[in-house]
């Protein structure tokens, strides 16, 4: 086994869970997260891993059977994307009242309608309210690196929920980049098995779980058990980053700074664009435009206070959101705005939309978010959410109208 | 814990025979008068103490309120939709983690799905037909009060052409109320070839306790369709539900059956049927085919269904009318 390997983004997922152990694997194919349970099959018929794999008949029994079995004390790994993940929704809150440790890796993919296979984060956020931890990676090794990490967060008792970590299908689904394939008894030891105190399926010891609760004071009780368990896990995921980092040397914060400590400007991205974003900084910074980026990479429990520590000070804010909440704009804009809310030299934030579908996010499209950045630097009202397009996209979309027989407007 | 009951699994000749042991306790907020907690009730003498019940959201799901459990197994909540996924992945974590030596092999547990028929024969039809294409080793006990019961009765596709619900109201358009047939779970299921399928009524613990004796030699899955009278949907007394439970099987409107590998059998065939009218009088659900007025077109409906099903059986059984 070669200790570095070419592997793809989905691929290093599989990886994550291979090394993690699993005990169970329920599956449930989708685009363009399928290579991930194409290649745990694969495994699991070789015999290569011991867990159980099992194709379920939708992503809303896949949750179930996969909440149902780390219940019952399995290490349980699966994966799903964009519509499956609206398909097994009620789950997701169904497994994080059951507070039961699993991971889910989701392949993001832009929602239907219109249908499509590219990525943005309208699927993975539409879920931030559900209970699950959310990790959003940016790289085949950081992918699993934090499936690694996951597990240990998901099993701590001071935090006993699922988690969902987060790549972008295509741009990094299916690009293959260097990872560093940790051997089996180093994760072993940072990961040992899953001695589950709480499984409750046995002869021995029978319990119910998942009891209804009547009256909103027993059910606020164990609503607030999730939030505390949220805020546990800012944290518990800093001890397990450092921990990680010491055996593996590879350190992973609630948030990625780069090119921050000077900056004036900063761009605030998530996921695989954020690596063109990073790359803009340095072409900016070579032109000497003091600008940095902050990755957001947990997004549950949210860092507010080590956003805000990043943040405050700097002449204005670009928060480049891969997602649209119709009606209201970029939905990690509102809580980066929340988050500064009341701070002091809390900077002005400029509202961007971009990267819908897999749209690409073209220099000239950064360049003209920097102008707005130094417009609102300078004290101009800069209204958004500012929706970015190119003259190029504009004017094709204007051949496909007409192709399609609409009347375009000018 | 004392140990399950009737062993050695042979079939039992009279009602002495049953476990005088409870394995669900009384005091739950499941109305009086329930045949299908009654027959779940029965249920649970042979699948014994180490058991999970592993719910869909109706009625039985206020069986377990926090921090109260009738249960002396386990039990899970799931959804409407997917009981028989979380029983996937219960009985596949017990495989895997006996396997692999995380559990010892004695703690393992029948698992046992409890839905009614809103979740079983509409929303939940897919879940678990992949259960049971899997060939997943576990049980299900539908109790079918033929409605929507815990929403207040409202129709399910269980619901019987001519019974009054809350979406099927009398009206004049619809003199019957439901015009729509029952499904044919049973039918549905049996195409599947589980490995044992059956219908069991409360008022027949004999036969719904050989038939669970029965299945409890088998793997795979083992289905059930229990009749679970309402009084308080199907409007009537609630120390009528054993008259009600016994008159729809001797009015043959509810065949107790079986089916093993797909092969159906009637376990048990009154001699002689009495008219369905019997079942159907005294049914608040009912009223409307008898009140103000005599509906004696979905009377004669009902009867000429019942008749049909029963002529078919004897044609393809050759059984003695």
């Amino acid at each position: 086994m070669k200790h570095r390997q070419l592997l793809t983004g989905n691929a290093a997922a599989a990886w994550g869970a291979r090394l993690a152990d699993v005990d169970y694997i329920p599956a449930f194919p989708i685009t363009p997260q399928t290579e991930i349970i194409e290649l745990l099959a694969q495994w699991a018929a070789d015999g290569t891993i011991p867990a159980r794999f099992v194709t379920m008949d939708s992503e809303h029994s896949m949750f179930t059977a996969a909440g149902a079995a780390a219940a019952t004390g399995a290490r349980v790994f699966t994966a799903t994307s964009s519509q499956g993940l609206l398909y097994g929704f009620e789950v997701l809150y169904t497994i994080a009242g059951w507070r039961v440790p699993l991971v889910v890796v989701n392949v993001s993919r832009a929602l239907a309608s219109p249908i499509t296979l590219e990525a943005d984060h309208n699927d993975i956020l539409s879920a931030r309210d559900s209970g699950f931890l959310q990790i959003h990676t940016e790289t085949c090794q950081e992918i699993l690196d934090t499936i690694l990490m996951a597990y240990r967060l998901a099993e701590d008792q001071r935090v006993m929920l699922p988690v969902l970590v987060n790549l972008d299908g295509f741009t990094l689904s299916f690009t293959r980049e260097p990872v560093d394939l940790p051997t089996a008894a180093a994760v072993a030891e940072f990961l040992p098995p899953y001695q589950p105190p709480h499984a409750f399926i046995r002869g021995d010891a029978p319990m119910a779980q998942g009891a209804a609760v009547l009256g909103g004071a027993a059910y606020s009780y164990f609503r607030y058990q999730q939030h505390l368990a949220q805020e546990n896990a800012l944290t518990v995921h800093q001890e397990i980053a450092a921990e990680f980092a010491a055996r593996f040397g590879r350190h992973y914060g609630l948030v990625e700074p780069f090119q921050l400590d000077d900056a004036e400007y900063v761009l605030v991205m998530s996921n695989a664009f954020a690596t063109k974003g990073k790359a803009m900084v340095e072409r900016w910074r070579a032109c000497g435009v003091k600008v940095g980026l902050l990755r957001l990479r947990v997004l549950r429990p949210f860092p507010a206070a080590a956003i805000a520590a990043a943040l405050t000070g700097r002449k204005a804010v670009a928060v480049i959101d891969q997602n649209l909440a119709p009606g209201l704009g970029g939905i990690t804009y509102q809580e980066i705005a929340a988050a500064l809310y009341g701070s002091h030299a809390c900077p002005p934030l400029v509202n961007v939309v971009g990267g819908l579908g897999g749209k690409d996010i073209s220099e000239g499209e950064f360049a003209a978010v920097l102008v707005a950045l130094q417009q609102a630097a300078a004290g101009e009202q800069v209204l958004g959410p500012w929706l970015l397009y190119t003259k190029p996209e504009q004017e094709r979309m204007r051949t496909l109208l007409k192709i399609a027989g609409k009347e375009v407007l000018a | 814990m004392s140990t399950p009951t009737s062993p050695e699994l042979n079939a039992i000749k009279n009602l002495k025979q049953i476990a005088r042991e409870e394995f669900i306790l009384p005091g739950t907020a499941i109305c009086g008068g329930c045949g299908g907690l009654a027959a779940l009730r029965l249920a649970a003498k042979v699948l014994g103490p180490k058991t999970v019940f592993v719910n869909a959201a109706g009625c039985f799901t206020l069986l377990a309120t926090f921090p109260y459990t009738p249960f002396k197994g386990s039990w899970l909540y799931t959804t409407m939709a997917s009981a028989a996924a979380g029983a996937q992945g219960v009985r596949d974590a017990l495989d895997v983690l006996i396997a692999r030596g995380k559990v010892p092999a004695e703690d393992d547990v029948e698992v046992v799905v409890v839905a009614g028929d809103g979740s079983t024969y509409d929303m939940a039809l897919s879940a678990t037909s992949g259960a049971i294409f899997r060939g997943l080793d576990f049980w299900y006990f539908c109790y079918d009060n033929e409605s929507y019961g815990n929403t207040g009765m409202q129709m399910s596709s269980a619901t019987p052409y001519g019974a009054r619900t809350l979406t099927t109201p009398v009206g004049e358009k619809t003199r019957a109320g439901t015009e729509h047939g029952k499904k044919d779970l049973f039918e549905i299921w049996r195409a599947h070839r589980p490995a044992y399928l059956a219908t069991v009524s409360p008022r027949f613990p004999i036969d719904l306790t050989n038939k669970f004796l029965k299945a409890k030699r088998l793997r795979g899955p083992k289905l059930f369709i229990a009749h679970a009278p309402c009084p308080t949907g199907w409007l009537y007394e609630p120390e009528l539900t054993a008259d009600y439970a016994r008159l729809a099987v001797e009015t043959g409107i509810f065949a107790l059956k079986e089916a093993v590998d797909g092969v159906v059998t009637h376990t048990y065939v009154p001699r002689r049927h009495r008219p369905v009218e019997e079942y159907l009088r005294g049914q608040g659900r009912y009223r409307h085919l008898f009140e103000p007025v005599r509906n004696e077109e979905a009377i004669q409906k009902i009867q000429e269904q019942v008749d049909h099903y029963w002529a078919n059986v004897h044609e393809t059984t050759g059984a003695a009318r």
